[in-house]
Parts: C-alpha cells; sequence; structure tokens
C-alpha cells in the first residue's frame, strides 16, 4: 500500500459542469484501516460532490472526534474542515451556519460521537433544522479506542474485548424521524449506487438531512451476526426504493412502470426520483415511514434509502427570519446604531 | 433614644415578598432620588424564587458618591411579615421602622431605641381599589408616597417618573399618583414630615445615567456589531442577552424586509451555547455569549478548543457565588481562576474587568475587537453585583467614526499576492497568526481547523518540535495581548506610600471610599485598579514598588492574588488579601477594617506608617 498520492493526473479525465475533475474534490490519503466502511462514504462523498458541480471552497466539512470524524481530511481539500470536540460538531455547525447562510454544510460522526456524547447536540439541531448534511458513519463500535460497544450496538452482541452489550440499540433513524426530521435517509457504505444519489438529494435538502450510513468496522465489528457487518447487511438489505437525483436542468429520462415510481420535487426545481417502492410507504409521509421502519426491524431486516423527506422544510434561517445576507458579511453600517441613537438611550435611564 | 439626623446621606432597605410588583415601586424611589441630583445605589437582594419568598431592596443615598454598599440600615420600610424579625432587627439605633399599621404591631417586635412609622397600607388600598392585584400593586406605590413626605421626596420629581413610565399605558397614570397622593397625606398628616433623616436637592449626578451592568454590556454587544448570540439561560446573565435581543430587535431589523441582522439562538446548554459562538466566530461573525459559575465549567472544553484552534471567543461571565450551584442569586468574584486557566492543558485566557456600567458596555464592544485581533477567547467578568443593579454611571459614549477590527483575515485578494498560506505561521513576530474564513477562495486559503497538535500549515502532527513551536508562539501572542488589552488604572500621579492597594471590579467603589476613611485617620495606600489579564507590565512595577500590598476581592481564597503570585512571580508574603465572600457587596468599612488590622499593634502601628508615609 503506498502512502503517497500521485499528483498526475490524465489530461482528459472528465471534467464536470464548472471545470473541475474529480480528483479536484478528492483530500488526504486515508489512515483508516484497509477496507472500513468510512472510506467508502468518503468516496460516495467526493463523487456527490463533484456530480453536483459545487465548488469545493463554498462547502464546509466539519466532523467531532473518532474515525468518522477522521475523514473530512480524506475529502475536498479545497473546502474549510472543522475536526471539533467529541459529540460537539452540530453546536460548531449551527454557529458557522447561522454566520454564513451561503454555505453548504456537511457534518461528518459516528455512532458514538452522535448517538452517545452527543446526542443532546444531535437532537437539538434536527429540531432547530440547520441547513445541513449530517452523515452518521454508523458502524456500531467505538474503532478509535479499540472496538467498546456503542450505543447503536445490537443487544446481546459481544465486543471485541468479550463483553455482552446487554442494551438495546438506538435507532438514529427511528429518532430522527419521531424528532420530525425534515429529511432522513439510510444506506449502506457498500451500496455506493444508492449512497451518491442520496448524498446530492441530502445536500440541495434544504434543512437538517440525516444520513446514517451503516459502515463495517472491519476490525472491530465485521462479524457476520452483526447487523452493521457487511454479510449481514448484504443479506438483510431492505431498500425501499432506488433513487435517481435529478438536478433542475436536468431532463428526466429514465421512466417506469406506473405505480412503480415516485417523483419528490425539491425546493430548488430538481428531483428526486424513486422507483421499486417498498409497499405501504409513501416518502413524503412521516408515518408511514415510521410504520414501515418498525415493520424492518422487527424483520431482522436493515431499511435503507430515503424514508422520509418534508418538502415544506423551514430551516433554522427562515424560522429565525434572519436578513437574507450572510450575518459575516454585514458592516458598521449595518449593525452600528451610532451616537446619536445612544444618546436616546443615555437619556431612557436618567 | 438615639436620634439619627442626615441630610442625603442613608441607607433604606425595603422588605418585599418576591413577585407583589414592588420592583417598580422601589426603582421609581431610586430614580426619583437620581432625579434630585443625588448619588444613588440601589441593590436588589433577592431570592431563587419566582413568588412568594423575601426580597429586599437596599437603597444607599451618598451626596459624596460613594455607591458602594455601607452597613448600618437608617431606614426600614416592611411590606413583609415573614421577614419582619430579621427587619426590625437590622435597622440602626435611632432609625425608622416604616411598616403596614393596617394590622397592630406584634410586641415582640418592639425595640426601645429605634422609631416606628405605622402607615396603613393595606386599608388605604382596601378603601381606594377594587381589584385585588391593584390592591396588591398600589400597596407599593403608597409607601414611595408617604416616603416622599417622610424624606422630602419632591413630588413633582415622581410624578414625572410616572408619567415616563406610563408614557404608553396612560389609564395607569391616574390610579398611580393617586396611591402616591394617599400615602403622601397620610404620613404628612400623622407624622412630622420631614424626618431628621432626609434628602435635599443637590446637583451632583452631572449627565450620569442609572442603568445596570447587563443592559450596558447588551448594549455593548449592538454596538460592537455582534451578530450572533447563542446563550443558555442562567441566572445572573440572563438579563444580558434579553437586553442585547430588546435592543437588537430595536436597532437591528432591516427596513425593508424586516428581518434581523442578528440571530439569538436559545442553546440546549451551555456546551452548545459556547459551540455556536466558536462555529459562528470560525465563519467571521461577530459573535458572543454570556453565563454565570455553572456556565463557565461547562463550557470549559470548547474554550480549550478557542483557545488551541484559536478561534475568537466573546464570553461574558456574570459572576455569583459559587460553587456549584452555589449562591445563584448573590454576588461574589469567585471565578477568576477557573476563567484564567479554563479547560484541560496549559490554556490561558484574556480577562477584562469592568468596575461600571460604562465599562461594562466598552468592555463588552471592545472584546469583540480583540477576540477578533487576538483569535482567542476574551471573558468579561462581570458579577451579579455589577451585572443585575443599577449603577450610576457616566453615559455610554460612541464614536461614530470606529470601525470594527475583524484581526488578521486574508481576503481573495491577499491570497493570491502570497506566496503560501500557513494557518498557523508567526508572519508578523506577534504570536498572531493569519486566518481566512471558509468560501473566500476557490483554491487557496483551505485549512483544517482542529482541536489536535498542527504544524504551522495546520497539519495534524505529533512531532515535539512542532508542538512546542505552535505552544510557545500561543505565549507570545498571550505576550502580545498584554499590551492590548485596557491599562490598568492608578489613583495617584506618583507613589506616596510603602502601602499600595489593588483592587478589579465591583470591588472599586468600597475600596475608593476606604482609601477616603483611612486617609481620615492619617493613612496613605497607593491605589491600583485592575481592568485586566495578562496583567500589564506596570503592575508588576506597582507591587514591587510597595513593601505591603493589600488585594481586594470576593472570594474565600483570594483568586486575584494568586493569579498575580503566579504570573508575576510575586512573594506571597506580599500580597496580603482583603475578602468579602457572604454573597454581599463588600463594604468600605470591611476594607477599612481588615487594613487596619492587618497591621500589627494597629494604633501605635498606624502612628508610624504615617511617619513613614
Amino acid at each position: 500500500m503506498t502512502y503517497i498520492k500521485p499528483k498526475f493526473r490524465h489530461p482528459e479525465l472528465p471534467k464536470n459542469d464548472i471545470g473541475y475533475v474529480k480528483s479536484d474534490y478528492e483530500g488526504a490519503i486515508s489512515t483508516l484501516c484497509a477496507g472500513c466502511g468510512h472510506d467508502s462514504i468518503s468516496a460516495a462523498i467526493v463523487q456527490a460532490c463533484f456530480e453536483l458541480s459545487i465548488e469545493p471552497h463554498r462547502l464546509a466539512k466539519l466532523s467531532g472526534i473518532g474515525c468518522s470524524s477522521k475523514t473530512p481530511t480524506y475529502f475536498l481539500s479545497n473546502s474549510h474542515g472543522f475536526n471539533s470536540v467529541h459529540g460537539r460538531m452540530p453546536s460548531i455547525a449551527t454557529g458557522a451556519n447561522m454566520a454564513n447562510r451561503d454555505l453548504i454544510y456537511l457534518g461528518v460522526s459516528g455512532d458514538g460521537d452522535s448517538a452517545s456524547i452527543g446526542m443532546g447536540q444531535f437532537v437539538h439541531a434536527i429540531r432547530r433544522n440547520v441547513n445541513m448534511v449530517y452523515i452518521v458513519m454508523n458502524n456500531g463500535c467505538y474503532g478509535l479506542t479499540k472496538g467498546q460497544n456503542s450505543a447503536t450496538t445490537d443487544a446481546g452482541a459481544t465486543s471485541k474485548a468479550g463483553g455482552i452489550n446487554n442494551y438495546p440499540a438506538i435507532d438514529l433513524v427511528g429518532l430522527a424521524l419521531e424528532l420530525e426530521a425534515t429529511f432522513v435517509g439510510r444506506s449502506f457504505s457498500g451500496d455506493k449506487n444508492q449512497l451518491v444519489p442520496l448524498i446530492k438529494a441530502a445536500i440541495s435538502h434544504p434543512g437538517f438531512a440525516l444520513l446514517d450510513v451503516v459502515s463495517p468496522c472491519v476490525t472491530f465489528n465485521n462479524k457476520p451476526e452483526s447487523t452493521k457487518s457487511y454479510d449481514y447487511v448484504r443479506a438483510h438489505l431492505e431498500a425501499t426504493a432506488t433513487i435517481d437525483y435529478v438536478p433542475e436542468k436536468e431532463e428526466i429520462t429514465v421512466s417506469y412502470e406506473p405505480g412503480m415510481s415516485a417523483m419528490v420535487e425539491m425546493h430548488d426545481g430538481s428531483v428526486i426520483q424513486l422507483h421499486k417502492l417498498a409497499p405501504n410507504w409513501d416518502p413524503c409521509d412521516r408515518f408511514s415511514a415510521v410504520r414501515r421502519l418498525q415493520t424492518a426491524k422487527a424483520k431482522g431486516e436493515v431499511l435503507t434509502g430515503l424514508l422520509y423527506i418534508d418538502q415544506n422544510s423551514r430551516d433554522m434561517h427562515n424560522l429565525e427570519q434572519t436578513v437574507d445576507k450572510p450575518l459575516n458579511s454585514l458592516r458598521e453600517e449595518e449593525l452600528c446604531p451610532g451616537s446619536g441613537v445612544l444618546a436616546r438611550v443615555n437619556a431612557d435611564f436618567r | 433614644m438615639e436620634h439619627l439626623q442626615s441630610v442625603n446621606d442613608l441607607v433604606i432597605r425595603f422588605a418585599n415578598v418576591n413577585g407583589t410588583g414592588s420592583a417598580s415601586a422601589n426603582n421609581m424611589f431610586a430614580k426619583a432620588i437620581f432625579r434630585m441630583g443625588i448619588p444613588v445605589s440601589p441593590k436588589n437582594i433577592f431570592p431563587s424564587n419566582i413568588q412568594g419568598l423575601p426580597t429586599w431592596y437596599e437603597v444607599r443615598v451618598n451626596e459624596n458618591g460613594y455607591l458602594g454598599r455601607r452597613d448600618g440600615i437608617d431606614v426600614v420600610v416592611c411590606v413583609n411579615p415573614q421577614s419582619m424579625r430579621r427587619d426590625v432587627d437590622a435597622v440602626k439605633p435611632g432609625g425608622f421602622f416604616i411598616y403596614d399599621s393596617s394590622k397592630r404591631l406584634h410586641p415582640e417586635f418592639m425595640r426601645d431605641n429605634i422609631h416606628y412609622i405605622g402607615i396603613p397600607m393595606t386599608e388605604l388600598t382596601m378603601q381606594h381599589y377594587n381589584d385585588p392585584r391593584q390592591r396588591q400593586l398600589f400597596k407599593n406605590v403608597i409607601y414611595v408616597g408617604a416616603l416622599s413626605a417622610l424624606l422630602d421626596i419632591e413630588m413633582e420629581v415622581l410624578h414625572g417618573i410616572i408619567n415616563d413610565q406610563f408614557r404608553t399605558k396612560e389609564k395607569l397614570i391616574g390610579p398611580n399618583l393617586k396611591a402616591l397622593d394617599l400615602g403622601f397625606q397620610y404620613a404628612k398628616n400623622h407624622y412630622d414630615c420631614p424626618l431628621d433623616v432626609r434628602l435635599e436637592r443637590r446637583d451632583k449626578v452631572g449627565d450620569c445615567i442609572l442603568i445596570d451592568g447587563n443592559t450596558a454590556c447588551g448594549l455593548g454587544a449592538v454596538y460592537g456589531g455582534a451578530t450572533v448570540a447563542p446563550w443558555y439561560p442562567i441566572t445572573p446573565s440572563t438579563s444580558l442577552v434579553d437586553a442585547f435581543e430588546k435592543y437588537a430587535r430595536k436597532f437591528r431589523i432591516d427596513p425593508q424586509t424586516k428581518k434581523k441582522r442578528y440571530a439569538v439562538i436559545q442553546a440546549e446548554d451551555e456546551l452548545a451555547a459556547m459551540g455556536m459562538v466558536i462555529g459562528a466566530s470560525w465563519n467571521g461573525a461577530r459573535a458572543f455569549t454570556a453565563t454565570s459559575g455553572p456556565g463557565l465549567s461547562l463550557m470549559s472544553e470548547f474554550l480549550g478548543l478557542a483557545y488551541f484552534a484559536e478561534i475568537p471567543v466573546v464570553l461574558i461571565n456574570v459572576q455569583r457565588g459559587g460553587p456549584s450551584t452555589g449562591m445563584p442569586t448573590r454576588t461574589q468574584q469567585p471565578d477568576i481562576l477557573s476563567a484564567a486557566y479554563a479547560s484541560h492543558g496549559d490554556t490561558r485566557h484574556v480577562l477584562l474587568f469592568p468596575s461600571n456600567p460604562k465599562e461594562c458596555f466598552e468592555h463588552t464592544a471592545s472584546a469583540l475587537d480583540l477576540a477578533n485581533r487576538l483569535q482567542t477567547p476574551v471573558i468579561v467578568m462581570s458579577d451579579l453585583d455589577l451585572g443585575m443593579n443599577d449603577h450610576m454611571s457616566p453615559p455610554l459614549t460612541w464614536d461614530d467614526s470606529r470601525t470594527y477590527d475583524q484581526g488578521k483575515v486574508l481576503s481573495a485578494d491577499d491570497l493570491e499576492q502570497i506566496e503560501q498560506f500557513g494557518r498557523y505561521l508567526d508572519v508578523d513576530g506577534d504570536g498572531i497568526p493569519y486566518r481566512t474564513l471558509p468560501g473566500t477562495h476557490p483554491t487557496k486559503g483551505a485549512y483544517f481547523t482542529r482541536g489536535t497538535s498542527k504544524d504551522e500549515y495546520a497539519r495534524y502532527t505529533e512531532v515535539g518540535d512542532a508542538y512546542v513551536r505552535n505552544v510557545d508562539r500561543l505565549m507570545k501572542k498571550f505576550r502580545t495581548a498584554s499590551q492590548l488589552v485596557p491599562a490598568p488604572e492608578f489613583y495617584q500621579k506618583k507613589n506616596q506610600s510603602k502601602h499600595g492597594i489593588i483592587f478589579f471590579g465591583t470591588t472599586t467603589y468600597s475600596a475608593l471610599e476606604a482609601l477616603d476613611l483611612l486617609k481620615e485617620q492619617g493613612i496613605e495606600i497607593d491605589a491600583l485598579r485592575i481592568t485586566a489579564y495578562p496583567f500589564h507590565e506596570t503592575i508588576s512595577a506597582f507591587i514591587e514598588q510597595h513593601e505591603k500590598v493589600f488585594v481586594v476581592e470576593q472570594n474565600r481564597d483570594g483568586q486575584m492574588r494568586t493569579l498575580l503570585i503566579n504570573e508575576l512571580e510575586i512573594s506571597p508574603k506580599k500580597l496580603t488579601p482583603i475578602l468579602n465572600y457572604d454573597g454581599m457587596p463588600i463594604t468600605a468599612q470591611r476594607i477599612e477594617q481588615l487594613i487596619l488590622e492587618s497591621f500589627p499593634e494597629e494604633k501605635m502601628e498606624i502612628a508610624a506608617i504615617k511617619g513613614l508615609n
């Protein structure tokens, strides 16, 4: 394995609409274990951003602490990154988003970071509908501290060290639905065809978009019986639908049999096209998503895909009624009331 | 019986029940005195409770302008039977006890060395008002009316305040004026008015204002250009963010769209509040938060991140009694060390110590500049006494030519012109590196912000040399900070004594008064007020130039003294702590007494010192 990334690029690599090649969206070489699911998710992020023709510097990537939170180094090296403290990425992202509503915010977290130490912040970022993509690289264990169970570990599972997990797993997707998150998706690191369009749709969503991505930990939690292992997920994956994300300007060319597809129009005119819909399920109906999720869980299936989207999502800026101009660009004349006003304020205190 | 006599020199205490509307009547009383041109210093002594528990309002009136708390209460106005025992006992011999005489005072409350003045407040409200809520509210205004007669407060001034207060609710003016008159007439008809403890118009407040520190800080944040204010409610800092929001709503609405040029976010806890400040500041907004004791503890991890990753943070810490939940409604200065060194590892933070509302305003506005200039947390150390009580203060001023300092932020053009951007390179030799904001340039200036160790180019490293270079540069930056923070204040042109005294924040009022008291006894002490940490070099010189230096502060452990010893390598023996930590603001009498006690063999020694001076 080489640790040096060649700088040479083939001159005729395909370019996207703004003239960037895919490598313009890459980052440093990963230092995670070979075969780690997280690296596949990083690759999907690179692919999604390339396909969406995002200017890398218009995106900010943020993370907490853990294996997952290291990954922002491995993609989008022309984007500002913020590797914060354990479980606290949501508050940093919220503040950053308040300061400049014009950038894209991509948060990366893990199951320890989101479901344990950062549960409070995770929940409240959903509640505020902060306009961001929030990817949980969910491997059901603590990798960086060598394999302890996490809050998403299956009940009854044995950790590498031999300890049995006595507690039920927290389902972040179910929780997000309960909290009325406006975009809830789940995917699998090994399913690039599903993950890339989901990330693209999540980026386009004006609000908090949760993607819970099952990402096997090859070192500590890839036992066949683990619901976060490659074998298990491949055997039990039930997709609600396969997904195409179609940007506004493109014509929708794929057509499906009637009754087997759904189109969800996004705020910016782009469209998510879903087909092979699971029965009794509508991506715009939260109740049916909850029901479908519970049914799958009872059967031991890992339900993936776009589970729910609120097309009327109003993000935090919208709810707070802040000005359209980014707050970080306001200057003295827009912010400071001046000495004349202050003289009147003084008079009120005499 | 002793008979107190004074003009414009008294302490009056109102004993009320929390939640009965007494605050506005008491404020009216203090404001009336202020409008008569007499310096006044009111203090709320309130419980951690919404309704039902005893609450006091203590007003010191002093025409010499001494604004610190004074022991010894000349007049008590008691409308709370719950606390009557304490309130009767609190009156100085020869003082006055004003009470609601609708019911006869129980004999157990009778002392033979104070004067009793009964005003049938409840009875009067029963006779003149029908609505039960009005009866409760106007009882308070009735005693203000009675005080107007008893202490000689100009009725016209009171009328003016009522007119101002109810400008928008005109129908309340009549009933209020009536209540004032009821109290006034009753006192006039039943007692010799005014008493010998009374007031008289002066011209001693100049253009000063009567304002609380939290409001001044909130205004400072508006004027200083803060746009993002995440916070979590905690006494006694809550009213600070409330004030920011109130004035932002007034002055920061886009005239066309009616949208806000600010965001106040009530976070889920103090950790998140601080995280949001860091996120917003990292992204180039001017952001701040306010908290108190427990909140500071919760924010510590993030303060360490901001220190190490070099992100501007403005935190206003309105200190209260600790440790733990401590005394949430009492004042102290107990967070000096935990703020200076907040978070694990080698950290240190810039602290500012305002001592009056004008400085609250200025320090908050400058903290936003300083934090951006230094790319580090700046903590404004207010306290409950300063934050929640009204103080007579010089008016707030703003220079319209003043611009906001964003610090060393590189633009896209700047990035084009430099050869290589290194986020943590010490280009200017002052320890302060250059930063870029997300979204600035398509291919230049992006870097990774992290709480882990890094090299000059923001790359993660565990190489010892790189780590040492980085933390040593942070120390250099901190030394630069000592040149940028407000300079200390000296109260003499040139040292005159072998003894010095150091104080800061709200100990200032009483320390200055104590110096006058000591002077009357022939003891002169050189004085210095600390306004910021890191310490200015003149502080070290001041201590060196004196044999013995008193450090006045409001905590048990003498934390400022410890900080001075630690930072300036001063012999502990040189610094004598003068402490008060019962939750009430320190008095001049206590400072005077402790200083006198600290001299061995008191009087003889005092004479000797006098000779030495």
